[in-house]
Order: structure tokens, then sequence, then C-alpha cells
């Protein structure tokens, strides 16, 4: 009897602390699991005796790779708990703010942490002697996301300038517009990365995903939208915990997050991508296209390009946004608390970010709720470590091994946020 | 005559959002100078190569809040030479730490459906609470020119130049007007440490304390004149319970407004 394990204790080139174990007997895949053992924080335990409005501050503090969208997240649901909508300028300026989110960590993402995969490189760093124009476009691109958090935010982790109800202070219309020629640039590196991301060869590896993203009638979703899913799911945010589960495994800190009574599903750019690809702009159709993508991608390999055309179409809407602000006359609505339960879901880099708090008439956090995207990918994420195996079981260790680190990265997981992840361990019995 | 020994770098996560060692990588301009000048021996959010210790300068970023954590800290500190903490995690416990003031294992119950799974300390401490530190860069996030000054000060063998004066003088600096003054805006800008560059008051908000306290701060002194402000004693307590709540004159501080 034959058997292995595969075992990488400390999962590298992603945002926090995991590890990843794999049995293998008799040929076959016994077990696989994600083991995240990034220590608990307690978030939600602590955000109770709160004030409503120090909690966009608090949980920007979960992760320091995406804050933007625990601030989105929970602006929204306090604004829903009260009654009140940020439009106009202010939306606008959130969807720049995002979009700054969304190219700064897309980008950090493919060309440091999941490029080297494709090309045969420990990090981006190494990558960097073989190849300097390719990182350097990488991380200028990187900087010009981080721009736009600078200028909208104050600052690139943890932006100071969001509030319950908008901004403390919003940019002037010269400070935007100055933005419009490094959005130029950006936007033509974007075009090279999907160019670049499509010359890699990926694995044939497919899977009948249930993708879940926000779509909105009019727009490729940041802020707003109903979840949907390819396969039926149709609901307001409201309604989320009507339908998913969050389970406590014993290998993980991280929640498990499933749909009810249909298991793993799949959150993030793929499913953004599946489930609103007619929102994007011809441009970055054009690019998705000519690098071998089609309406659908379900090749989780490939959703460094999907990143790639997701960089493409933030670069075109922040332009938009740019060259048509008005400086609002103020930079924020009045929220006056009551006693309700407030929902908000926005789409982080990773995917989707669920928050609920329940409120007092004082504006005192009761309870809150928070679902992370990796948390809602954990099961999806074992289940391709397991089919991947099973299809290639007879792979060298050592080259199995990093094709399975490289499974894991497909997903850009968030091990900081999911505990609010990675070594692998592959063991062949 | 063979080139001199890079110096090898090493950072090291704890409890913490992953924030402070992002903006290492947030040095875009900076960064591949730095991997130039240093060996990034281990870095584990940026590469799967991990060298083996010595370390000449490792950066720790996070707090100890696990057992396993509470014995890794000490393997780290012996095989470095320099060892810095960066940010508020790791100098002061961080936001986590808002955990010391309560039962932990009720916390456990409120997030964990099975709080028999979870392994974790009562506190959320320092990394100056469990070995000897170097150097504390501070903030929530640590500002990306303090971690290429301090390490450029350390690999030279000089003093880092850093401030160690309030936000005020900042303020004053960048000719942002007081918010406190003149708008009746709470800010704690005269106890915090210098470092941010003064952002919230130039975005028309009080700072709000992510660099912790400044050397000697007058905290009841700056709480009376928030009073006068109408602020209530309950919020003058939640703000010094936030990101920095375990540095001591702020716990002091937030002790002395508990209801």
């Amino acid at each position: 009897m034959s058997s292995k394990t595969i075992k990488v204790d400390i999962l590298a080139r992603v945002e926090g602390e995991g590890a990843l174990y794999v049995k293998i007997k008799d040929r076959h895949v016994s077990d696989v699991k994600l083991k995240i053992y990034e220590p608990p924080r307690f978030f939600e335990a602590f955000l109770r005796g709160r004030k409503f409005d120090e909690v966009p501050d608090i949980t920007a503090r979960i992760c320091g790779i995406c804050p933007v969208a625990y601030q989105m997240s929970s602006c929204h649901a306090m604004e829903d708990a009260a009654g009140v909508r940020a439009g106009g300028q202010l939306r606008e300026l959130r969807r720049l703010l995002y979009c700054g989110e969304w190219i700064e960590s897309h980008a950090l993402h493919i060309y440091m942490l999941h490029a080297p995969d494709f090309l045969g490189y420990e990090d981006g760093i190494q990558m960097a002697q073989k190849y300097p124009e390719v990182v350097r476009r990488g991380l200028h691109l990187k900087k010009i996301g981080n721009t736009i958090m600078k200028v909208v935010g104050g600052r690139e982790v943890h932006p100071i300038n969001v509030k319950v109800g908008g901004f403390y202070k919003a940019p002037t219309k010269r400070e935007l517009l100055a933005l419009e020629g490094d959005l130029e640039w950006a936007l033509g590196a974007a075009l090279e990365t999907v160019r670049w991301a499509g010359s890699f060869s990926f694995p044939e590896f497919e899977r009948d995903y249930e993708f879940v993203a926000l779509r909105h009638p009019s727009e490729y979703p940041l802020n707003e939208g109903r979840i949907v899913s390819n396969k039926g799911l149709d609901i307001e945010v409201k309604d989320y915990d009507q339908h998913f589960v969050e389970e406590h495994l014993k290998h993980s800190n991280a929640l498990h997050s499933t749909l009810k009574g249909r298991g793993s599903y799949l959150a993030g750019p793929m499913a953004r991508y599946a489930l609103n690809y007619e929102l994007l702009s011809p441009a970055a159709k054009k690019a998705a296209a000519s690098a071998g993508l089609g309406p659908v991608c379900s090749n989780p390999f490939q959703s460094i390009i999907v990143r790639a055309v997701e960089v493409v179409y933030a670069c075109e809407e922040a332009l938009r946004i740019v060259r048509n602000y008005e400086t609002p006359d103020r930079a924020s609505v009045t929220v006056e608390p009551r006693g309700s339960v407030g929902y908000g879901c926005t789409e982080a880099p990773r995917g989707l970010l669920y928050h609920r708090y329940r409120i007092d008439d004082h504006g005192m956090i009761l309870d809150a709720k928070i679902v992370p995207p990796t948390s809602q990918n954990q099961k999806s994420i074992e289940e391709d470590l397991f089919r991947f195996v099973e299809s290639h079981i007879d792979m060298p260790k050592e080259q199995l091994q990093w094709k399975c680190e490289q499974a894991i990265r497909n997903y850009d997981p968030c091990i900081s946020c999911a505990t609010h992840f990675l070594k692998l361990h592959l063991a062949r019995e | 005559m063979p080139a001199p020994r890079k110096p090898k770098l090493a950072v090291w996560k704890f409890a913490s959002c992953d924030g402070c060692q992002l903006s290492l990588l947030d040095c875009e301009d900076e960064l591949l100078a730095v991997a130039g000048a240093v060996d990034i021996a281990n870095f584990p959010e940026a590469s799967r190569a991990i060298v083996k210790g010595p370390y000449d300068v490792s950066l720790v970023e996070g707090s100890i809040t696990t057992p396993h954590d509470e014995e890794r800290i000490h393997s780290i500190r012996r095989s470095s030479r320099f060892l810095i903490t960066i940010g508020a995690c790791a100098t002061a416990g961080g936001i986590q730490a808002l955990r010391n003031f309560k039962d932990v294992r009720e916390f456990t119950q409120i997030v964990y459906a099975r709080p028999d799974y979870i392994e974790t300390l009562n506190k959320s401490t320092p990394i100056k609470d469990h070995v000897s530190v170097d150097y504390e860069i501070r903030g929530c996030p640590v500002n990306k020119a303090h971690l290429v000054e301090v390490l450029n000060a350390f690999l030279r063998g000089r003093k880092p130049n850093m401030p160690n004066y309030s936000v005020c003088i900042e303020c004053k600096r960048r000719g942002t007007v007081c918010v406190m003054v003149a708008g009746g805006t709470p800010c704690m800008g005269p106890v915090t440490q210098a470092g941010c560059g003064a952002l919230c008051p130039a975005y028309n908000r009080g700072c709000f304390g992510c660099f912790g306290p400044k050397e000697t701060p007058n905290t009841p002194a700056l709480s009376a004149a928030w009073r006068e402000l109408g602020v209530a004693d309950q919020d003058v307590f939640r703000v010094y319970r936030t990101f920095n709540a375990c540095a001591e004159p702020f716990q002091r501080e937030s002790e002395a407004h508990e209801q």
C-alpha cells in the first residue's frame, strides 16, 4: 500500500498564516485540509459596545490589504440601518476609492504573488532579475492604485477619510484631474498585463463552480447590487443569512461558509466576471477575448487573467470618474442612528464581503457579523486541491507541492481577513 | 576580493492585519533597491524561498496572542542581531488587545461555534513584554518612509532620525489650522506621537491616535479640554480604548473615564 503526504507548513505569498495538508492513500486523495492558524482577533466580539461611526476605522484593521472593502461594507450597513443613502458625487468617490484598492491589490497579486508561479520563480524580486521591466511595470501600476487611495482616502493602508455618510473631506476637482495622466498610463499597462498573463501556460483544469457575486443593473459591481449566482440565487443583501451558513471546523480558525443545501461556492474575480461580463467595457472585453477568455472562465489558474481584466475595468472606471467629477457641496450626508439592523455587502478584491450590525437607538453596536471572501472560498479551495491532486497523482512530490500552493494562490487568499492562511503538508501513506 | 555579504533581512508575522509588512511592498519605488541592498531571507508574504537564520535585522509585525507564538518569538529573538517591531500591534498589543479588558472565553463564544477548537491567550501583548526589542516603529499602520529610514539606519550603524514630538508639531509645519481650537473638533494630536504627517486634521477630522502616546503626554489636560467641547466621559473612554489601548498612558487615561 503506497501513501504520501504533501505538507506545506507556511504558505507563502498569501496574506496571513496558513498551512496545507494533503493525504494520498492507494493513489487516491484521502484528505485535504487547508489549515488556517492565523490567530483569532475577535473583531465581532469587541465591536459590541462601540459606536456606529467608529466601525469603519475599526473593521479596516481586519485587513491591511483591503481596508477599503471593510470600510465600504460597514458604511453601507450603517447607512442601511439609518435609512440614508450617500448618492451623487459621494457615491462616485466611493467607487473611485474602491477602484484604487482593486488596482493596488490586484497588481500586487498578479505581479508579486501569482505570476512567479507561472514563470518558475520563488518571488517577484527574483523574477525582477530576469524581467526587470515587467516587475517595474507591475509596481508602478500598484503605485497608481495606491495614489488614488492616498488622494481620496488620505493614505494607502487604513485610509482615514472614509466616514459613515461619505467622507470627512471631498477632494477638489483639480486634485482628481491630476490623476488623469497616471490613469491613462495605468490603462495601457493594464492592457499589457492582460496580454502578458494570457501568454502563460495553464494546467488543464476546469470545474463547474457556483459563482456568487453582486450584480447591479447598470455597472460592474463594487458597492451595490443583488447577490446572485449562475445557479439560480438572486437575493437582496438583507436575505444573506437565510441562504448562507457558516460552519466552524476544527482545522481552521476561519469559519467555512456554504450555500444552504448546496455546498461550496466561489466568490471573487472569476465570479464577478462570469456574472457581470456584459457590463465590462468594450476594451476590457476585447482584451479578455484576445487573452483567450470567453464570457465565463472556469479554470481557477486563469484567474490571473481575470484579475488583469478587472484592472483594465478599474482604470477605465477611475478615468471616467475623475473626468466627470464635480466637488460636492457637502462631503457627507448626516446619519442619525436608530435602533435597527443594517446590512452591507460590497465586492472586496477577493470577493463578496458581508457585514451585518444590530444597533440600538443611541447608535451603539449590539452585535456584528462579518463574512470575508476567504472564508467563503475555503471549501472551494479544498475541493480544487482534491480534484487537482487526484488528477495529477503521479506528479513528483516537489512539483505537486508547488502546484498545490499555486492552486491556493489562485484565490489570492487573505488569511488575515478569514481569521479574523498557509503551510502545505502532502502525505502519501 | 569577494563581494561583501549582504545583510539578511527577515519579516515575521504575529496577530495582525498584514498592513505594516505590506507597507514594505508598498515602497514601490524603493523595493527593488532595498532588495538589492539586503538579502530578503525570510518574508513569507512575498516569497516561498526561506533562508535559515541568523538574520541581521528582523522586522516583527503583530502581537502575541497564542501559546505557540509566545514560544516562537523567543526563537526569532535568538536568531536576530537586531529586532525591530513594526506597528501598533507589535508595540502595544493592537486593536485585538481590547480582549485584555474582557473575558476572552466570552469573546470566543461570541465569534466561534466551537470555542474548544480555539487556542488563544487571555491577553494580546506587545513583543517587548516577551523579548528585548532594539527599536519600535509606531503607527497603525507604520509610515513606509519610517521603515526605509530605520532599516537604513540599522544597516549603517547610525541612530534613526525619527520624531518623538506630538502630531501638533506636524500640523503647524503643514500649515493646517487647528481643528480643535478653531473648529471645536476633539483631537488627540496633543498627546499622540507624530509620524503620520498629521493626516487627519488635514482632512478636517480629529486625530484618533494611530501612532500611540508621545513622550510624557498630558492626557488629563486634554480630557479636560475635550470636556469643555462637550465630549462625554464614555466617549473619552472609548477613544483611548482603540488601536493603542494598552500603551500605558492611554490605558491609564481610559481607566480614569471608565464608568
